[in-house]
């Protein structure tokens, strides 16, 4: 019951941050694209318009924005041992649903990786030793280097439009940056926002410790701002609802107010929305892909779509699964190792403590989803790995990103969680406390990976994706490490009291509590084509006209948030679609 | 008695003659201004160019409809007057039409069967218009718009605007001379003089009309042009004068927001929006640049001491920045509705957020256009160097119509805003018209 229709040059799989960068590269170039978006239609107004979506309720508890498990989950187990079972309800991570993808609801912390998380393995082994590696821990180097991304995070930047101060401008270090970044062409296209006063304090105290604070860079917008394409951006008003929802004020970076108005005016660019998926359609040879076939939910009808290139540009998790359902490399198999598909699954090692001042006003509700000062004296760059027993490193930062009544209240352990005594903590606490996270790495194991389950289905009759993770004690040391450090700081800042909470020993990963949706890996990223999914250009190593982009490409998790990188690799591989590819269409490598 | 009688029967034969006369003798049609050689062509995309510099295609096509197929309704203070078909279907359009007859209906509203045309069709300014132009626009009609079989809605006023003959008289009185000769030397100010009062028709809805409803001036020597009109709701702001809508810009800043549909200081709204979408975001740069300094040449330059932004916290931003409780309901719906955008400066942001200080929306006499502004909002026409149809919403389901006066109000007077106040009943004529 499927129909067909006239084939098109491009078919992009999800119309978020990198569907909508390669739309409009490729666009550019006069190639008949239809991009294919299994969600609704979302724009500024009315989906995000003020007053509707300062609604708590709404989009942070019932994740109004987010992908709904009925119509998209996976299976969850912690090790080869368990049966994976349904994740029936979000919790530890919230892919994005809809136009413009994850990139409506994030906070917008966007970063650079340090210049050896790309070849992290060659790294170890060169100054540590292989011996450094612990049994089971699969990490990789990704086949690119910090200097040949640099412009291609420098377009990224300037496009969606990142308020930041930088740390070294080719080689210059730049006083109030990050000294520990990489090299980098020129500054942030805007100021970074204003202070806070937990940052503020942080940044005093962190400063007088002799280490290198600096104010994270940031795609809340700090002024007016055009972007390459003429989109626009206004300046962030600190309303303190960025995480969860659409930005109301033009002041977030996102596809809607960096891409998608400018992408629209091209003729040969169209898209889709309610559309899912459903598999790539590879030659008999699987040599190449000939196209897709995806569910048109308007018409309830399997349409098959042709095209000469595919692009995966959904989510990593969704990338993954249609790679695997549609033969897109060898399924990885933790017994043997070998395959690559699914291989690699990685996540975020993350901790923190909170303190409680009783006489220091925070003002939470005043926020910017990213405005705040982090600290990169710990950055993975930055430790003796033999010396601390691990391999990784995090940022350590603080800044308040919301004020919000149901979720943005800390309260000290033991207080009550309802009634009088609850009311009295709300009372005396709320604006009260401030808080001193570890944003850390989190690396790869031959035991956490991504496969198709056995037992259940989604609504299509397709097996739902397994996920395969647990926590590992390398990753445990290390965020044990960072507790060690940001307490020390909290000691120093003379709060009345603090509390942390950091994974130790045994933690063992729960999808209950939302914890980041920083899911990468899957379809790596590499120079070899028996231990990665994808080339240095993310090119399907068997089927050379299909592309995957987003952070499926991480061999192992950065110790920043993703869509920095994310973003430069949809640029770097547009790029090498546009000069290399298109002439003449073979394998990259 | 009897001589009476014979005077008045005379008089009313009389009448009656020059009645016929004006209805069924001829109308002598304006000559081309310009002679040009009969071979003349227009170069390539020259007649596209000259259609995108009078606008031919925003009022010519229908919301959704096909280029110039016309059947747009456009409320005008005598009734709807519906768009012909100016593709050139020879059934329906204007296919038959010879270069004399386009030449008519451009100079002397009239069709080749001597129908008189309701000025809606601007020809008190596109007899202005030069014969070069006016031969590549036809040429353009007539060979590269694809011909499209569509009847459009009559056009049927109330008596007595259905006696399209009055029109005649009504022209007699309305239309300046043909042809266009500029007031000055300098080329530049005279393409920008030219493009403002020929092609550009801009006279149309920013100069205000006169008894007879003929716009009141139509050239640079005119007092009252482009002292500001009205147009469906709108507010067509004066661009000259003390009220001067582009008083203390820049001449980037009036190509910026021709080109692209905002600027600085302001956004398009309105008609003017469709006037960027179809018509001014496809001018050259020189010719934008004529038009500006054309523009601005018509306001007296400020005093040195005002041109330089006045950086002073102004009353309004102290009161809006100290979030009493006890301030009143229209500077209280400003920080719950407004102040996220538009800030407590009422500066807002430069091309994304318009200022609504001195904002001529805000301040107009006629509160219409800023009412609608806040009731219904607004959405910035996509434009090549600005795509993102920057979209504020409407607040009509937020606020009742006290509300919106207070709220009116409270612009109309902040930041050194010293219009009148705004009264619920005309909140309620708005609401009602919107609906």
């Amino acid at each position: 019951m499927a129909r067909t229709d006239p084939k098109k040059d491009v078919v992009i799989v999800g119309l978020g941050w990198t569907g909508s960068i390669m739309g409009i590269e490729l666009a550019k170039e006069g190639l008949e694209i239809l991009a294919l978006e299994r969600g609704p239609e979302r724009s500024t107004v009315p989906d995000f318009q003020y007053p509707n979506v300062i609604d708590e309720l709404k989009y942070g508890i019932r994740f109004g924005f987010m992908q709904k498990p009925r119509n998209s989950t996976i299976t969850v187990r912690r090790n080869v041992d368990e049966t994976a079972l349904p994740m029936r309800k979000l919790g530890s991570f919230l892919p994005g649903d809809g136009v413009g993808g994850a990139g409506i609801h994030w906070n917008g912390q966007t970063w650079r990786p340090m210049a050896n998380e790309y070849n992290l393995r060659s790294y170890v082994i060169e100054n540590f030793g292989e011996d450094a590696i612990p049994d089971g821990m699969t990490i990789q180097d990704w086949g690119v280097t910090a200097e040949e991304l640099e412009p291609y995070y420098d377009r990224f930047e300037y496009m969606a439009g990142i308020a930041g101060q930088a740390g070294n401008i080719q080689g210059e270090i730049i006083p109030g940056g990050n000294p520990f970044e990489a090299p980098r062409s020129r500054d942030y296209p805007m100021p970074p926002l204003p202070e806070q006063t937990d940052s503020r304090m942080f940044r005093e105290v962190a400063g007088q410790m002799g280490y290198h604070p600096f104010p994270r860079p940031s795609a809340n917008a700090s002024i007016a701002y055009t972007n390459e394409y003429g989109m626009q951006l206004g300046p962030c008003n600190f309303c303190g609802f960025c995480e969860r929802y659409g930005c109301l004020n033009y002041s977030k970076s996102s596809p809607q107010t960096c891409i998608l108005d400018a992408l629209r005016r091209y003729d040969n660019f169209s898209y889709r929305v309610n559309s899912e998926v459903l598999r790539v359609d590879l030659a008999v040879d699987g040599r190449t892909a000939t196209g897709v076939t995806y569910w048109d939910e308007e018409a309830q009808e399997e349409v098959i779509q042709p095209a000469d290139l595919v692009i995966l540009a959904a989510y990593q998790l969704h990338n993954v699964h249609l790679m695997l359902l549609s033969g897109i490399g060898e399924p990885y198999n933790p017994a043997s190792g070998e395959g690559v598909t699914g291989k690699n699954y990685s996540y975020q090692m993350n901790g923190g403590t909170t303190l409680f001042y009783r006489d220091v006003e925070f003002n939470p509700f005043a926020a910017a989803g990213s405005s705040g000062v982090s600290i990169d004296d710990f950055a993975i760059n930055q430790i003796d790995f033999g010396a601390e027993g691990f391999i990784g490193g995090s940022y350590i930062t603080a800044g308040l990103s919301n004020g919000q009544p149901i979720r943005g209240i800390s309260l000290p352990r033991g207080t009550p969680s309802w009634g009088a005594g609850w009311k009295q903590g709300i009372g005396e606490y709320y604006g009260h406390a401030m808080s001193i996270g570890s944003h850390g790495s989190n690396l790869s194991y031959q035991d956490c990976y991504l496969d198709l389950d056995p037992n259940y289905t989604d609504r299509h009759g397709r097996p739902l994706m397994r996920m395969t993770f647990d926590w590992k004690p390398n990753d445990i040391r290390m965020t044990q490490f960072m507790r060690a450090r940001i307490e020390e700081i909290a000691q120093e800042m003379g709060a009345d009291s603090w509390q942390s909470s950091f994974k130790s020993e045994g933690a063992r990963y729960d999808i209950r509590p939302y914890q980041t949706t920083h899911n990468v890996g899957g379809a790596i990223m590499g120079t070899d084509p028996n231990t990665s999914a994808v080339n240095r250009y993310l090119q399907a190593w068997g089927q050379h006209n299909v592309f995957v982009l987003g952070a499926g490409a991480f061999p192992q998790n950065i110790q920043y948030n993703p869509t920095g990188a994310v973003g430069a690799l949809a640029y770097w591989a547009a790029e090498a679609i546009v000069n290399d590819y298109l002439p003449n269409p073979r394998p990259l490598v | 008695m009897r001589t009476f009688l014979k005077i008045v029967g005379g008089l009313v034969v009389l009448g009656i003659v020059v009645l016929l006369a004006i209805i069924f003798v001829p109308v002598q049609r304006t000559p081309a201004q310009t002679a040009l050689a009969a071979d003349w062509q227009p170069q390539e995309g020259h007649g596209e160019y000259a259609m995108r510099l009078s606008d031919c295609m925003a009022c010519h096509t229908e919301e959704g409809g096909e280029p110039f197929a016309g059947n747009r309704a456009i409320e005008s203070p005598l009734g709807t007057i519906y768009s012909t078909n100016i593709t050139p279907d020879d059934e329906t359009g204007i296919g038959g039409w010879s270069l004399a007859d386009f030449r008519a209906a451009l100079y002397d509203g009239v069709r080749p069967d001597g129908t008189h045309l309701y000025p809606a069709m601007p020809y008190e300014n596109f007899r202005h218009i030069g014969e070069e132009d006016l031969r590549a626009m036809y040429d353009y009609f007539m060979t590269e718009v694809p011909p499209v079989r569509q009847e459009v809605e009559e056009t049927s006023l109330t008596f007595p605007f259905n006696q399209r003959w009055g029109l005649r008289l009504w022209k007699w009185v309305a239309l300046d001379d043909a042809g266009f000769t500029p007031d000055t030397d300098d080329p530049v100010l005279a393409r920008g003089q030219y493009l403002v009062e020929g092609p550009g028709h801009c006279a149309a809805c920013h100069s205000p009309r006169n008894m007879v409803m003929a716009q009141a001036g139509t050239g640079a020597g005119d007092d009252a042009f482009l002292m500001g009109g009205e147009v469906a709701g709108w507010t067509a702001p004066p661009l000259r004068g003390p009220q001067s809508a582009i008083r203390g810009w820049t001449e980037a800043d009036v190509a910026m927001i021709l080109g692209t549909g905002r600027n600085a200081h302001a956004a398009l709204n309105g008609e003017m929006q469709l006037v960027a979408r179809d018509s001014t975001q496809y001018f050259t740069e020189d010719d934008l640049q004529a038009v500006a300094r054309f523009l601005i040449g018509l306001n007296e330059p400020l005093d040195p001491a005002a041109e330089t932004r006045d950086d002073r916290v102004t009353e309004t931003e102290q009161l809006l920045a100290s979030a009493t409780p006890d301030m009143d309901l229209g500077a209280r719906l400003y920080l719950d509705n407004c102040n996220a955008c538009h800030f407590v400066d009422g500066r807002g942001a430069d091309e994304v957020f318009p200022e609504l200080a001195g904002n001529s929306l805000v301040t107009a006499e006629s509160p219409r256009g800023l009412l609608t502004m806040i009731l219904g909002g607004s959405q910035l026409p996509s434009t090549a160097l600005r795509p993102y149809r920057l979209r504020m919403p409407g607040f009509a389901h937020r606020l009742d119509d006290d509300e919106v006066a207070a709220l009116a109000s409270f612009l109309r007077s902040a930041w050194g805003n010293a219009a009148a106040e705004v009264d619920a009943g005309t909140v309620a004529d708005v609401r009602d018209a919107q609906l």
